[in-house]
């Protein structure tokens, strides 16, 4: 298939785009909803960072559209084949390169506002920005999750990057990521990362988990809910044992060390609260360090649109609260797919396919809702997710493994040693240390370096202060006013079509 | 046998000036990494080299300047025939003088 023909962005005559139903995201679940919404006689606006369809599970391009580095790749066709042709009708507008930052729900009842339904605000095309805005009555949130990282010595060295990053010069660019790669973190995903590295040519010098995952074998019940994903981890595993790549269970990457680029690691045997064992430290060399410590779901636009968010079962992340239907505590506004909580790919098609008919019923169409059979099969799949919570936990023995010159936040640069410092100038909570060291101030807004930062200081608070959790990690972490940076250029643009009564949506604070 | 990447067509960029050919239908990081250059930014505060981190577009770690505009993230966007790429130094806006 040639380059993915995106709509092209903006509308005739300026303004705000109208339609039916927003869709953020267009992984696994946002393509889901977006197809069964445009089934159901919806228009559907999609707007997505990337420049195709498919999420970062099905991410694809132009060389490695055979499938070869994918999971799944069947159901994907199947699914963009019916997302094309909503497209090709009119029934669908994709928006690809839109960066939305800000979603304005309705006014409440009784409270004036210039608009009875949402506002979608969005940074539009990453090489050359603009400001798009579309106008709905539903919007379904399916902006999926990030790959949670542990700052270690050497983190930032280049050729040290996210697990999912590793797969995604694959799976979207063909491109192997380095020739001697070294698999760290803890999770299911770290075992078909490796796979198509080594599958690729790569030489996967170990696969490092952090946890020991013979832990399924203690939670029978999630065990037998789960059993068709066994295999799936079996086969990994299998794979990985033809490829002669070793898994070392317990273990951890602790350091990464390199002149200007990864040269090596170090990995260390762990204690059962992740400390690293005296002695059990030694050297890898590997020219790549795909690491990844699970998943946080991404719910910014869901927080500032101001649907209740839950804390994860690690007590600092977020995932949105859902019904039935997929529906926040925002009338309209729907959260589908890692949103709602760490699920998977076949989680997130099914609570996709559930919002896209719950979203086109909240507009007025003749929908049945899901039925019960859909209902169960999404709770078994939940509870697999919470297994792998259970499973593969990140206890904060990990901080142990720092050095003061090592950088935690990586946007502005400041190390262990600046953040102890604050919290030794007094600051009692992550919060604080923030306001006085900068942790989380910069490009990526704390997503990287959020979590890590509350355990840190949570870890160095003086014995006998009590835990700071509404602090360390507030719901306000997550919820900004802007979701993503906005250009000043793209802000102003917001605010003259609104002075010129283009956009009556705007947000207010613009 | 490996399951090796079949040959595919090479586009020309420039990056700071030099004329690069890299595979067609890749993201601009993934051209510097198949170029054999993992790291491309270079921060403001310590001056270390950065590269690829998230890739896909959370940690903004990747940016450069293409055809003349800041900031893109090199992990979500395609390299197109003809590119004119800079790597970034410090803030980014050098040429600004600020």
């Amino acid at each position: 298939m040639p380059a993915w023909p995106s709509d092209p962005r903006g509308t005739p005559g300026g303004g705000p785009r109208h339609s039916d139903v927003a869709v953020i995201g267009a992984g696994p679940a946002g393509m889901s909803a977006a197809v069964v919404a445009a089934q159901a006689g919806c228009g559907v606006t999609v707007l997505d960072l990337g420049e195709r369809p498919g999420g970062q599970y099905w991410r694809w391009g132009p060389a490695s559209d055979d499938g070869r580095f994918h999971h799944g790749w069947t159901a994907f066709r199947g699914l963009r084949d019916s997302f094309a042709g909503h497209q090709a009708a009119g029934r669908i507008v994709h928006l690809a390169g839109h960066a939305v930052f800000h979603v304005d729900p309705p006014p409440a009842a009784g409270e004036s506002g210039a608009s009875p339904r949402f506002t979608v605000h969005a940074v539009a095309g990453e090489r050359e920005r603009g400001y798009a805005a579309v106008e709905v009555s539903a919007v379904v949130v399916a902006t999926g999750a990030y790959e949670r990282q542990l700052p270690i010595p050497g983190w930032t060295l280049p050729g040290v990057m996210a697990a999912g990053a590793a797969q995604a010069l694959l799976k979207g660019s063909a491109v192997v990521a380095g020739q001697r790669v070294v698999v760290a973190g803890t999770g299911p995903f770290l075992l078909p990362v490796a796979v198509g590295l080594a599958q690729a040519g790569a030489r996967v010098a170990a696969v490092v988990e952090a946890n020991q995952p013979l832990g399924y074998l203690r939670q029978p019940l999630g065990l037998a809910r789960s059993w068709r994903k066994l295999p799936e981890a079996a086969g990994y595993l299998a794979r990985l044992a033809r490829h002669r790549v070793p898994v070392l269970r317990r273990h951890a990457v602790v350091a990464a060390h390199g002149d200007g680029r990864l040269r090596s690691v170090t990995v260390a045997r762990l204690d059962p609260a992740w400390a690293a064992v005296p002695g059990s430290q030694r050297t890898l060399d590997a020219d790549v360090l795909a690491v990844g410590y699970g998943f946080i779901p991404q719910v910014e636009l869901l927080g500032e649109a101001g649907a209740q968010l839950r804390r994860g079962p690690d007590g600092r992340t977020f995932a949105a609260d859902a019904d039935a239907d997929q529906q926040t505590s925002v009338p309209g506004l729907f959260a589908a797919g890692e949103t709602t909580g760490i699920g998977g790919a076949d989680l997130s098609c099914l609570e996709g396919q559930v919002a896209g008919r719950a979203a086109a019923r909240h507009c007025g169409h003749q929908v049945p809702p899901a039925g019960p059979a859909i209902g169960r099969r999404r709770e078994a799949l939940r509870r697999f997710g919470s297994l792998l919570d259970a499973v593969h936990p990140v206890p904060p023995g990990w901080t142990q493994w720092l050095t003061g010159d090592t950088v935690v936040c990586r946007c502005e640069e400041v190390t262990l040693a600046r953040l102890l410092a604050a919290v030794d100038l007094g600051a009692d909570d992550a919060r604080s240390v923030k306001l006085l060291a900068r942790p989380g101030m910069g490009w990526c807004q704390g997503r990287i370096c959020g979590a890590a930062v509350a355990a840190i200081v949570a870890g160095h608070r003086r014995p006998g202060r009590p835990d700071r959790d509404d602090l360390d990690f507030p719901e306000s972490a997550v919820s900004r006013p802007l979701a993503q940076p906005v250009p000043l250029e793209v802000l102003a643009q917001a605010a003259q079509e609104r002075a010129t009564g283009d956009m009556a949506g705007s947000p207010d604070h613009l | 046998m490996p399951d090796q990447p079949s040959p595919r067509p090479h586009v020309d960029i420039s990056v700071d000036g030099i004329r690069w050919s890299v595979p067609a239908g890749s993201s601009i990081a993934a051209a510097f990494v198949a170029s054999g250059h993992p790291g491309w930014r270079q921060t403001r505060r310590r001056a270390e080299p950065r590269g690829l981190g998230c890739g896909m577009g959370v940690c903004f770690d990747c940016l450069v300047t293409v055809n003349g505009t800041r900031g893109v993230r090199a992990c979500l966007t395609d390299v197109r025939e003809g590119d004119v790429i800079t790597t970034e130094r410090g803030s980014g806006f050098a040429g600004l003088a600020i």
